[in-house]
């Protein structure tokens, strides 16, 4: 069946960019110098014999390719080295992710829902003042670099009016459980939430806009009213559904934005997930954690665009006889 | 009693570059059963009155004139009723009927959704009609779970016709339904057309470009140049005998009736079809006509009568005009030698 | 029988050109007249754009601010030693935009910060075009197993998230203003690559690129003369954008850090630096944190909307319609 054979090919390719990412990582990082003293770089000196140890540990006594093979199947492992503290890579990775995709789920499905609904109000309505206006205020957000906008955030509603936290992600000290620590989360969360969901609307407002605009403009829009349907049904029932498939599309490349946009938010809202400590391995030089952030940042959004590919084919029957 | 009676239609389009007349007075009559040909160039509005009867053109668009289907004014109807008029009423067969159905959605429920909607059937039942109107129109019923992309042109157009005659209205639009599609295929569909406007006894309007076509399947035949009728009377007649010039340079260009290897641009007529918004003075087909004379130029001739049923847009077909042009030649005095008009 | 009628006049000649039209003199001379007509008709209809106009219009007055900044505020203002205002102090008189946590004049670091975040934007967006026009120009001419590897290397930096990647880029090449204007090149070119490719791709199959192919010419010359000019138009509306792009990717690695030496270089990612770093938002210190943020987001404006007025006169697919 063809849909069989497209989802292996999507699958495949997938698979085949996460190669060229570790490739990267690890030939990326070899130009710096062996990791041995990147791991020491700043930081205590090992006796000579201990380096040695540590880099037949690592392997680096062998020839680059094999070097290559052995980090791939130290990663495929769960090993991707050690922080400059010594605690493994993947640890501290973990104990982070949670609180990340806390905030970036909910606030993508937050702007995807309103830009959709937006764009969608834009478009049906073309040059009336709901959609001149959308269209100012999207174009604006658009250009505002979004940790600036999330620093006017916390100066106007964390600091002036002092609505909410202005920052972490539970109030340090108090010792919440269940119900009140699921509250405490969701105050901390409000700003930043609310910051990345508007920064990252205008995106898809602005495709759902002109996507709906070209569909509506289609013949089997007029043969719809001409069947006597109401206005409402020609709308949700035929244009949209065929509007949709382009969105889907821009909704995938935005992904890689939106995880660029976490990193910094988390920095000043102090939102203990892995943006901060992508931070943090800058400040402190932690090459193996930068890697292993890279990686995860990567295979993150290449897993992301293979869901969004395996479901813009069941949403378009064309691209799975193609 | 006629079925459909359009009287004084304009249609004015709003564009960009200022008000487009894209139809300027047009009125015909449709009895039930009866199959009326539309033929002219693009640009002569003839799909435009195809909208407009079913009030599909775009928001914004000036059209005034009576258009009474069945008694009821559709340019004046509420929308819920008319609504409820569109498909069971009068439907239409779009032309290009690739981008003419839903993309996402399967043939068979495009087919049952206005069955459903009208609410002449539940949904089982709709869908076992749809299956019996595909098999109507040759294609087999299983079909109905099959996507728009996955039939042929052929098969796509059959589809629009089976849609067309999914809440059994009186009156079917043709809009260019066979200008698509190969040779053999048109020829396939237009027999399709026939044969079910005969079963059914459905009144047709048949738009196209293509003479030769409307020669064989419609009754009567109106051509259209520059927005408004300019001839029209019996299909057969208006082709052998036609009275305006323009109709004239049509047929010419097909030495053998039905013979599609002629397309319909007329061979010989120089120029091109006047753009709606920038029409020439007087009658808008003289600059291009092998017959035009003097008051051509200034004076747009309405439809003359030629014989019963049959008329003409030309100075050439009035008597009175023929009078006057005869005494601006002598000098004041009516020519009695000029011989009598209207035998054209 | 029909009536005698006179024939018509046949319709007059078109009047001969005469002296009204001076002739060009060479095919190269007529090329060049018609691209200067066509850029004077595009500069035409771009003016009736008023969102065109606007953008252009704020864009000036930056490059004229960031063009006479030694005029407006002394260079010296912006290293610590000479710095004589009071700390952290709101807007006043002799400092119109407040001062930061070292007595600087904000204004004089909004304005020498513009120098800095205009000429790498747009020496970033140089090398992204460069790098993007001369991938997807291959890609759709050459076709074949050249256009597959070439678009698969495009896709791998399309998929790749902007930010993780641009981190590890500078962190490795160490920050500075030169690997920042890299690192941005690098990391912005594949959407131009693909723009390039789609109009290659349908342009290639145009007949007067077939006939010239007839002709005996050679790839460069069908790649130089024939395609190039006909998606220079289509590059540069999508070139206004991509500096928008860059000039927001700089302010965001220039407050990470990963910028040019703030020591030397300032730009309005850096002033954010400062400001966070100095607890301006805690303390509220708006008038730290609002100009320089406001100078980006009016310049990425400009260049957004000038972008797009263009993309309305140029993109072919737009004017189609």
């Amino acid at each position: 069946m063809s849909t069989r054979r497209y989802l292996f090919s999507k699958i495949a390719q997938a698979f085949l960019t996460l190669a060229f990412v570790l490739a990267f990582n690890f030939f990326l990082f070899r130009g710096l110098g062996d990791p041995v003293s990147l791991l020491l770089h700043g930081h205590a000196s090992l006796t000579p014999s201990a380096i040695a140890d540590l880099k037949q540990q690592l392997g680096l006594d062998l020839p680059l390719p094999q070097q290559f093979l052995h980090y791939i199947n130290e990663t495929l492992h769960g090993n991707l080295g050690y922080s400059y503290d010594g605690t493994p890579v993947s640890t501290v990775i973990a104990s982070k992710t949670w609180p990340t995709l806390l905030l970036i789920g909910l606030s993508t499905i937050a702007s995807i829902v309103i830009g959709i609904w937006v764009g969608i109000k834009q478009g049906w309505k073309r040059g009336s003042g709901f959609d001149q206006s959308m269209l100012g205020v999207t174009l604006v957000l658009y250009s505002m670099p979004e940790f600036w906008f999330g620093l006017l955030m916390i100066m106007l509603f964390a600091v002036t009016f002092q609505i909410f936290p202005t920052g972490g992600m539970t109030t340090p000290g108090a010792d919440y459980t269940g119900a009140k620590h699921v509250a405490d989360v969701l105050n901390h969360m409000a700003l930043p939430f609310f910051v990345l969901t508007l920064a990252y609307l205008a995106e898809y407002s602005i495709i759902m806009r002109s996507s709906l605009l070209e569909t509506l403009g289609e013949d089997f829009i007029t043969t719809a009213r001409s069947k006597g349907m109401m206005e409402k049904r020609v709308l949700y029932r035929h244009a949209v559904p065929n509007a949709l498939l382009p969105t889907m599309t821009v909704t995938i490349l935005s992904l890689g934005f939106v995880i660029s946009g976490v990193i910094t938010i988390e920095i000043i809202f102090s939102w203990p997930g892995l943006g901060l400590e992508t931070y943090n391995a800058i400040l402190n030089k932690d090459y193996s954690m930068l890697q292993g952030l890279f990686l995860l940042f990567s295979a993150a959004v290449i897993f992301a665009n293979l869901v969004a590919d395996l479901l813009y084919s069941y949403l378009d029957p064309r691209v799975r006889a193609a | 009693m006629s079925l459909l009676s359009v009287d004084e239609l304009q249609v004015t389009y709003q564009t960009q570059g200022g008000p487009v007349p894209a139809v300027r007075g047009v009125a015909f009559e449709l009895a039930r059963g009866e199959v009326l040909g539309l033929a002219g160039e693009s640009g002569c509005g003839k799909s435009t009155i195809a909208g407009a009867i079913l009030r599909l053109l775009p928001k914004g668009t000036d059209v005034s004139g009576r258009v009474l289907l069945d008694d009821q004014n559709v340019l004046e109807l509420k929308p819920g009723k008319l609504r409820a008029v569109r498909w069971t009423e009068a439907s239409i067969v779009f032309q290009g009927a690739m981008h003419a159905l839903n993309p996402v959605q399967r043939i068979g429920d495009q087919i049952a959704e206005p069955i459903i909607l009208h609410g002449q059937a539940g949904e089982r039942e709709a869908l076992v009609r749809a299956g019996s109107l595909l098999e109507q129109v040759g294609l087999p019923a299983r079909r109905l779970r099959d996507y728009p992309h996955e039939l042929s042109g052929g098969q796509r157009q059959r589809v629009m016709i089976a849609m067309a005659l999914a809440c059994s209205p009186r009156l079917i639009i043709a809009d260019e339904p066979t200008t698509a599609l190969d040779v053999m295929v048109q020829a396939q569909v237009l027999r399709l057309l026939k044969e079910l406007q005969r079963e059914l006894g459905l009144a047709m309007i048949f738009i196209t470009h293509d003479l030769s076509v409307l020669v064989e399947t419609c009754d009567r035949l109106a051509v259209m140049y520059a927005g408004r009728i300019i001839e029209e009377g019996a299909a057969d007649t208006v082709f052998r005998q036609p009275a305006h010039p323009y109709t004239r340079a049509l047929s010419a260009a097909f030495p053998e009736i039905g013979d599609a290897r002629f397309r319909m641009h007329p061979a010989g007529l120089p120029g091109d079809p006047p753009y709606p918004a920038d029409l020439p003075s007087g009658c808008t087909f003289h600059p291009r006509c092998p017959d035009a004379f003097g008051p051509c130029s200034t004076v747009d001739p309405p439809l003359f009568d030629v014989s019963p049923g049959r008329r003409a847009a030309c100075l050439l077909l009035d008597a009175g005009r023929a009078s006057l042009r005869a005494a601006a030649r002598t000098d004041d005095h009516a020519d009695d030698d000029l011989p009598a008009e209207g035998q054209g | 029988m029909k009536p005698t009628i006179e024939r018509p006049a046949p319709a007059p000649e078109p009047e001969p050109l005469g002296d009204q039209v001076k002739l060009p003199k060479s095919v190269k001379a007529i090329a060049r007249t018609r691209r200067k007509e066509a850029a004077l008709r595009t500069w035409r209809q771009y003016r009736k754009s008023k969102m065109g106009m606007a953008g252009l219009g704020i864009l000036i007055f930056f490059v004229l601010v960031a063009i006479f900044a030694p005029v407006l505020a002394s260079r010296c203002e912006l290293s610590p030693t000479c710095a004589s205002g009071p700390i952290l102090s709101p807007p006043s008189w002799q400092y119109p935009l407040g001062t930061d946590d070292l007595g600087r004049s904000v204004l004089a670091l909004v304005i020498w910060g513009s120098r800095i975040s205009i000429a790498v934007g747009l020496a970033a967006t140089l090398i992204t075009v460069v790098i993007g026009t001369s991938f997807g120009l291959a890609a759709g001419y050459y076709g074949g197993w050249r256009e597959s590897a070439l678009m698969r290397v495009t896709d791998w930096f399309l998929v790749i998230p902007f930010l993780p990647l641009a981190i590890v880029l500078s962190v490795i090449l160490t920050p500075s203003l030169t690997t920042v204007i890299l690192v941005i090149g690098i990391t912005s070119w594949a959407s131009t690559a693909r723009v390039v490719r789609a109009q290659v791709l349908s342009l290639k199959t145009r007949t007067y690129v077939e006939r010239s192919r007839a002709l005996g010419a050679s790839h460069w010359h069908l790649m130089s003369r024939h395609i190039l000019p006909n998606v220079g138009p289509l590059i540069f509306a999508n070139t206004v954008l991509i500096v928008a792009v860059a000039i927001l990717s700089e302010t965001t690695l220039s407050f990470l850090n990963l910028g040019p030496d703030p020591a030397t270089n300032i730009s309005w990612g850096t002033i954010l630096e400062f400001a966070f770093g100095g607890g301006a938002a805690f303390s509220n210190d708006w008038w730290w944190i609002v100009p320089p943020g406001l100078a980006v987001v009016l310049v990425v404006l400009a260049f957004t909307m000038i972008g797009y007025a263009l993309d309305e006169i140029l993109n072919p697919k737009l004017r189609a319609r």
